[in-house]
């Protein structure tokens, strides 16, 4: 790959067509993390806070082994640690490398009113290009996996970039990189998607899972980033993942039929305006029209 | 103020005080930039608007600032006006009679008081719009401190927000066609406060009746 795969296929805020739409494919890039091989060393954390160089941000203690709550404007790649109790009363702990998804229709892009400040490239990653960001923060009300966060100093909003600077140039991302365990993997979609099935199947035929399955919610248009889960039936297991994620009800309303009804009623109110002048005309040319048909009425 | 006090040389008389005035124009001016910069955030085609007024960051900093300053030119004229804006009988008739007044017949209108009914509903949508966009204003100010729990306000608010600017752009074009163009003398009382007896008497003869005591002109030139 190479800096081709930087090419525009959607642009937030964008009146107009995207220049050089359709006129090249690239194979889309994914990420695939196999929770069931996660030890959660947070190996992948470190790596990306040292790669996209990050200033140092302060980890809450919440008596588990999680970093923090959720991701931050400078921490963009977080695992998530559940403890899971089964049906037998034995536990299960499942780790999920929790960031960005990369989504195929992404609600940050949806939302976002600013010409140019969210792009997906051909290659499907999102990034946000903090130049044209103006801190509106309607990327975060868009996106269903509660990813992009304010930088509160600077008002521009950051979130994973799947190191797209590396991508670029034909390297893996720095989290994939670090990773010690060959639970994260890194490819084109249709690679990464014929491993995740393997493994999945793996996990069904050989070591119990039944319901082992991929994480490529269709909702959103499949993934970025996908996962293989123990159990594929109960995503919000593993910290709240989604089952059916999808751009918000009220974004899509906000965004579609609220938008060209409304731009129907603005047009439409100014033409009647401008026809019910030219039918009826002002109420009285002068003030002098005034008294004069006021003389008409006793 | 006496409503003889009101009446000014050359069959003139005062509409609009000089406060009433003056807020009149904070609120024009606040809702100006409000709606130029929100509509730039509203659809990409019309994102030029925040270019023009300085760039979207800008725009995105002063429009809720500018935003509180139009609600409270609202609240205050709330507090001058919400007791003339209180509904009677004849705007219950003056609504019914509504078509006349579209079609110029203004003859056939019941007697308006200072106010008409129409100005009367459009003071109430741009109070009501007003608290409705600063609630929504709020949340969509401080986005990033509502928690993920807490998300469905957003999504309120990104509606509620839209959707009152919208009835209120309604209102705002209406009102502005008639003061600027339909009701000619309408534009320049808000400017110099002053309408002609004239004006007075075809457009709100209930008021015209108050001031000059009869519905015959004091001093007939």
């Amino acid at each position: 790959m190479s800096q081709a795969t930087l090419r525009v296929q959607k642009i937030s805020g964008h009146a107009g067509s995207v220049p050089g739409e359709n006129t090249q494919r690239e194979s889309l890039v994914c990420k695939l993390v196999d929770t069931t091989t996660c030890i959660g060393c947070k190996a992948c954390e470190v790596a990306c806070v040292e790669w996209n160089d990050m200033p140092f941000s302060p980890t809450t203690f919440d008596n588990t082994y999680q970093t923090m709550p959720e991701t931050r404007w400078n921490y963009w790649n977080l695992i998530l640690f559940n403890e899971h109790e089964r049906e037998d009363g034995s536990l299960q702990w499942l780790m999920r490398k929790h960031q960005c998804m990369h989504c195929a229709e992404p609600g940050c892009l949806e939302a976002c009113p600013s010409d140019g400040a969210i792009v997906q490239y051909t290659n499907g990653v999102v990034d946000f290009q903090q130049d044209h960001c103006i801190g509106c923060g309607y990327c975060i009300t868009g996106c269903p996996f509660n990813i992009p966060k304010l930088n509160k100093v600077t008002k521009r909003v950051y979130k994973c970039s799947l190191c797209t600077d590396r991508v670029s140039e034909g390297l893996e991302p720095a989290c994939i990189k670090s990773c010690p365990t060959g639970c994260l993997h890194f490819g084109t979609k249709d690679d990464m998607k014929d491993l995740a099935e393997q493994r999945a199947k793996q996990l069904k035929d050989h070591y119990g899972f039944a319901n082992a399955g991929v994480y490529d919610p269709p909702g959103v248009g499949g993934t970025g980033v996908i996962y293989v889960l123990h159990d594929v039936t109960k995503p919000e297991l593993y910290g709240g993942l989604p089952s059916n994620p999808s751009i918000p009800l009220a974004v899509k309303l906000w965004k579609h039929p609220l938008k060209w009804l409304g731009n129907l009623a603005i047009v439409g109110g100014l033409a009647g305006l401008f026809i019910h002048y030219l039918r009826f005309g002002p109420k009285a040319r002068e003030e002098a029209d005034l008294v004069v048909r006021e003389g008409e009425q006793p | 103020m006496s409503h003889q006090e009101q009446l000014i040389p050359h069959n003139h008389v005062l509409r609009y005080t000089f406060p009433e005035r003056l807020i009149h124009w904070v609120a024009a001016g606040s809702y100006l930039y409000l709606l130029a910069t929100g509509l730039a955030f509203w659809s990409p085609w019309m994102f030029w608007l925040a270019v023009a007024l300085g760039g979207g960051q800008i725009s995105r900093m002063l429009h809720p600032w500018v935003g509180l300053i139009f609600v409270a030119a609202v609240l205050y004229m709330f507090k001058m006006w919400a007791g003339q804006m209180q509904f009677t009988v004849v705007d219950r008739e003056w609504w019914k009679s509504l078509h006349y007044y579209i079609t110029n017949q203004d003859e056939k209108m019941p007697p308006a008081g200072r106010y008409n009914a129409g100005q009367k509903a459009l003071f109430w949508s741009f109070f009501l719009g007003g608290l409705l966009l600063l609630l929504s204003g709020v949340a969509l100010w401080f986005t990033e401190y509502i928690p993920w729990s807490w998300r469905w306000i957003r999504y309120l608010a990104v509606l509620v927000h839209a959707g009152t600017a919208l009835f209120t752009i309604g209102n705002f074009m209406i009102h502005v066609y008639m003061g600027v163009f339909a009701e000619r003398g309408a534009f320049g009382s808000v400017i110099r406060g002053d309408v002609s007896l004239a004006f007075a008497k075809r457009y709100h003869p209930g008021w015209y009746k108050e001031i000059v005591g009869s519905s015959d002109p004091p001093n007939p030139k």
